[in-house]
């Protein structure tokens, strides 16, 4: 009788979950295939609730797609003796191979400088850099740089006011990943903010791997290398004579 | 038509790199050079991790320059006597490279080192090279007799051995000396090493141009066979998708540039590789002395 008491209390003790959001996306797997060019991802879902819709401050959804996290090293060129050297480096300890972050609405507005730290949100929250050399002063530079170049290979994507959310209700979007990216088991969040708050949120998994004559490649590769090189090579040697004995027979012939 | 690669892991359009293994083919027919000095450096561009492009870069080597033996050794025009013995010198510098290059690697700056050789190399020998195929052409030209070839230091060494193809009677070590630095060029620098060894057999060794090319082939074949499986034994670098689609292109060049190479001169031939030598060297000598478009770049994961 106590017992049933407490759990009684504890369930009303739970804090009310207004607003809930879930999430679903057009393919749990992303296919890696001889001819793969990249690959479309349609995100979408609802928020769940048991009360009115309050649109005051409205309501907004941020999606983030994230690729596996790896450490990374930038280098920086300076001139030594007339030439270009890489002469300073940054081992930046974790960022996202993959990163995209769509929103429904302009970034300043869908969330506080506070919640992004907490909930590492924008791009430059996910990637964490902690010790820089001592002789270098300015290690926020490369970071950026980091962001740069992979924007620049659309690695990184900052989009905001692409998701659209019709009545506070249903929200979809979709995200493009370009034909460079990694294998991986990527993580896809969706986030549902108010005033900058963020109320509620849901993640799923995304694999990404490659199938067929790649995985068969891949982890001969790294499995057998002896074997592999070798097959490399009577590739190469058969292709070679095959080549010249081809010519040989069409120049007789 | 896009592809993906498994190892290098990007994508990349088919009959792009189909046309960069029919280009390398070509020189490699016509020169004797496996190509690696120019195709290294295209893959680069292509966007392909260097890493990966350095030991694809060996494997595709070996298919152009099988395919361009087997056309020399038709014509007879491969020393094997003369290319064992640059081997046997070839195999114990690569060896020697490689430890060398490791080396190097802990010290860091092997990229800048790599790229110095490159610029340092092709510089020294297409200018030589040029220079004096120039002055060949201006001579023969004018119709006069031929110098004869001068007996040097080089005959004055013992271990003679009778190189029929080559015509040569000469002691063994300066052959084996050339292949011992080739072969750690060629490990260090990620080439067969072609471009070092026509020169060298031309100017050190005294070999009739025509038969320099076939039997410098029937040697890069073995240097980079064994290039190819170091790195794919210890690095896991070697894209067999990707060699396979350049060695496509290059089998099938690599025919046609043997064709061309016999109805040009020999002066003709070396004045054009030279040229080719000079300008890949230039490209490389910009790139260390202009500002870089952007100061950053990542760091191979």
């Amino acid at each position: 009788m106590i017992r049933l008491l407490l759990l009684l209390l504890a369930i009303t003790a739970l804090p009310a979950r207004a607003e809930e959001v879930v999430m679903g996306l057009s393919k749990d797997r992303v296919s890696i295939t001889a001819d793969f060019d990249g690959s479309e991802i349609l995100i979408f879902g609802a928020v769940k609730r048991e009360t009115a819709i309050r649109t005051d401050p409205p309501l907004e959804v941020i999606v983030t797609v994230s690729g596996p996290v790896t450490p990374v090293t930038v280098w920086r060129k300076a001139r030594r003796f007339g030439i270009w050297v890489n002469t300073d480096a940054v081992e930046i300890d974790a960022a996202p191979s993959f990163y995209a972050v769509a929103t429904s609405g302009p970034w300043s507005e869908v969330i506080s400088e506070v919640e992004d730290l907490r909930h590492k949100v924008s791009v430059n929250r996910a990637i964490r850099s902690v010790g820089a050399p001592m002789n270098i002063t300015d290690s926020q530079s490369f970071t950026e740089a980091l962001i740069r170049l992979r924007e620049s290979r659309a690695l990184y994507q900052q989009r905001p006011v692409t998701v659209s959310f019709n009545e506070s209700t249903l929200f979809d979007t979709q995200i493009s990943m370009p034909a460079n990216i990694v294998e991986g088991t990527y993580t896809v969040r969706v986030l549902l903010t108010r005033g900058g708050r963020v109320v509620s949120q849901y993640s799923s998994e995304l694999e990404v791997g490659k199938v067929g004559l790649e995985r068969w490649l891949y982890n001969l590769s790294r499995n057998q290398p002896p074997l592999y090189g070798l097959l490399a090579l009577v590739i190469a040697i058969a292709a070679g004579w095959g080549a010249s004995a081809a010519f040989r027979a069409l120049r007789s012939g | 038509m896009q592809i993906y690669l498994p190892i290098a892991e990007v994508s990349v359009n088919v009959f792009l790199l189909f046309g960069l293994g029919g280009l390398v083919g070509v020189l490699s027919g016509m020169f004797g050079v496996g190509g690696g000095f120019l195709i290294t450096p295209l893959l680069f561009f292509m966007g392909i991790p260097p890493a990966v492009a350095v030991a694809t870069g060996a494997n595709q080597i070996v298919a152009s320059s099988v395919s361009g033996v087997l056309a020399h050794l038709k014509r007879k025009t491969v020393d094997l006597r003369m290319g064992t013995v640059l081997l046997a010198g070839g195999l114990v510098g690569a060896a020697l490279g490689v430890y060398v290059f490791n080396l190097l690697k802990q010290v860091g700056q092997v990229d800048l080192l790599v790229r110095i050789c490159y610029v340092v190399f092709l510089g020294i020998i297409g200018s030589l090279m040029f220079f004096e195929s120039l002055r060949a052409l201006r001579r023969s030209k004018r119709g006069g007799p031929p110098k004869r070839r001068h007996h040097g230091w080089v005959h004055g060494l013992p271990l003679k051995m009778r190189f029929r193809t080559s015509g040569l009677y000469i002691s063994a070590i300066p052959p084996v000396m050339v292949g011992l630095s080739v072969g750690v060029l060629s490990a260090i620098m990620g080439v067969g090493g072609g471009f070092i060894m026509v020169p060298a057999m031309i100017y050190l060794l005294g070999m009739p141009t025509k038969v320099v090319v076939g039997t410098s082939l029937f040697q890069i074949i073995f240097v980079t066979a064994f290039t190819t499986m170091l790195h794919a034994v210890t690095n896991y670098t070697v894209d067999i998708l990707l060699a396979l689609v350049l060695l496509i292109g290059g089998v099938i060049g690599a025919q046609f540039g043997t064709a061309f190479g016999t109805r040009l001169k020999a002066e003709q031939l070396r004045i054009l590789l030279a040229s080719l030598v000079l300008l890949v060297c230039g490209k490389l000598a910009l790139d260390l002395f202009l500002t870089p478009a952007d100061l950053y770049e990542l760091g191979a994961q």
